[in-house]
């Protein structure tokens, strides 16, 4: 009976998180990005298990307290959010639903890992990204750092518009 | 000593490097010569300070005094860190700051790739997230000493002299004392003298392409390790730990 409990309300906790935003791709909830890696409970209490998307990323202070306070608006009080590095966190994760919310927002998805090579050679860098406004894959990248850590800069030689791609790691 | 406090020490190294050189890179925060790469650096120093923070709370752990890895980094005078002498080198010109970057992200680059085999576990897990951004750090830095080698007669005369003054660092990167042998017979530490040929295999690929030579006939320099420092690594701490100092405890 217990467990049956502690399993309704994990995924009453799962929905909570669904509905929290990314603090920087508001289109995108914290879930669908792949930062919440695990709801569950260990003794008594809650806890949430979260992994960085980039080490330095501004925002997973963000993401923490945006958690918490969504919690604790719902009346949950005593939980614990831990920091996993394990498996590291990889674009991979976001399904194809969330890349189509990325893409609609204006922000080129990232290609899946099968489809690029990761190197550390200049023609390494990303290739035959489709721009988000008029699907050319004729593009071309200006930077690989962008507006924030996730994502790069990029051009469309097409219809001119500059776009943000979302890094694939 | 116990391997706890090796293991502790060997954290730090680590870690040491990353901040040194991410905070060195921060400097250049709106000085970048375009928008563009002035962004780059910061998200690179960014990266760099996030995964020593990473490292950091496990060496809290580690050293089990209760401390916090803002009492690492903001507490601990000149001789107790533990980073290269290359990452401490002051910014001059653009050609410097990517010699100095190119150097460390190759070493970098192979070294987390080799810690993600490490028999504890976190660092494996810290390095294979952490090589996901070591590989484009090093994409970054190694295009711009083709960019410069390559490009004009003053670029390329700009970066052999940056080559030139931090090539005496190079030997101290992969330097090991007796107690870092100790963890890597165990598993732990990563054996660097098996990542020397790959480091320099790359170098050679990319300066040739660059144009440029390897400078021979350097006295290298070491010291850092053992926390004997140059003379700048003071001035940086000084300036970063100064606020932590001036208001102990302050949080924002």
């Amino acid at each position: 009976m217990v467990k049956i409990l502690h399993a309704k309300e994990v995924s009453f906790i799962w929905d909570i998180l669904n509905e929290i935003p990314d603090p920087e791709i508001p289109v995108i909830s914290l879930v669908e990005l792949g930062v919440v890696r695990g709801v569950e409970w260990v003794d008594t209490q809650l806890q949430i298990t979260i992994t960085p998307t980039y080490s330095g990323c501004p925002a997973m202070r963000m993401m923490e307290m945006d958690i918490e306070q969504s919690l604790r608006k719902e009346g949950i009080t005593d939980f614990k959010i831990a920091m996993q590095y394990h498996p590291a966190w990889t674009t991979d994760w976001m399904s194809e639903a969330t890349k189509s919310k990325l893409k609609t927002y204006g922000i080129a998805p990232p290609q899946a890992h099968t489809k690029q090579r990761i190197g550390v050679l200049i023609s390494d860098a990303p290739t035959e990204v489709a721009c988000p406004q008029c699907n050319s894959v004729n593009t071309k990248l200006i930077s690989e750092f962008g507006s924030t850590a996730c994502k790069s800069l990029m051009k469309c030689n097409d219809c001119l518009e500059a776009f943000d791609y979302f890094k694939c790691i | 000593m116990n391997s706890q406090a090796s293991l502790f020490q060997y954290i730090l190294k680590i870690a040491d490097n990353q901040l040194i050189l991410g905070h060195r890179l921060s400097e250049q925060c709106s000085k970048g010569p375009f928008l563009e790469e002035d962004i780059a650096c910061s998200n690179i120093a960014l990266d760099l300070i996030g995964a020593a923070n990473s490292l950091y709370i496990y060496a809290a752990a580690i050293e089990g005094e209760n401390k916090t890895e803002d009492d690492l980094v903001f507490l601990r005078s000149e001789r107790a860190f533990r980073n290269v002498l290359l990452v401490e080198q002051p910014n001059t010109d653009f050609a410097y700051i990517m010699c100095r970057q190119f150097l460390f992200d190759t070493y970098d680059y192979f070294f987390q790739l080799a810690l993600q085999k490490s028999k504890d576990e976190t660092l494996a897990a810290i390095a294979a997230k952490t090589i996901k951004e070591s590989t484009y750090h090093l994409r970054h830095s190694g295009n711009w000493i083709i960019r410069l080698g390559d490009g004009t007669a003053e670029s390329n005369t700009r970066l052999k002299a940056a080559f030139t003054n931090l090539w005496c660092y190079v030997e101290e990167l992969f330097e090991q004392d007796a107690a870092e042998l100790d963890l890597v017979a165990q598993g732990i530490a990563v054996d660097t003298q098996l990542i020397k040929s790959q480091f320099n295999s790359h170098i050679a690929e990319i300066m040739q392409t660059a144009g440029m030579e390897i400078p021979t006939g350097i006295f290298m320099q070491s010291g850092g390790k053992k926390g004997v420092h140059t003379e700048y690594l003071g001035f940086l701490l000084a300036e970063m730990q100064s606020v932590h100092r001036s208001f102990p405890g302050v949080k924002w």
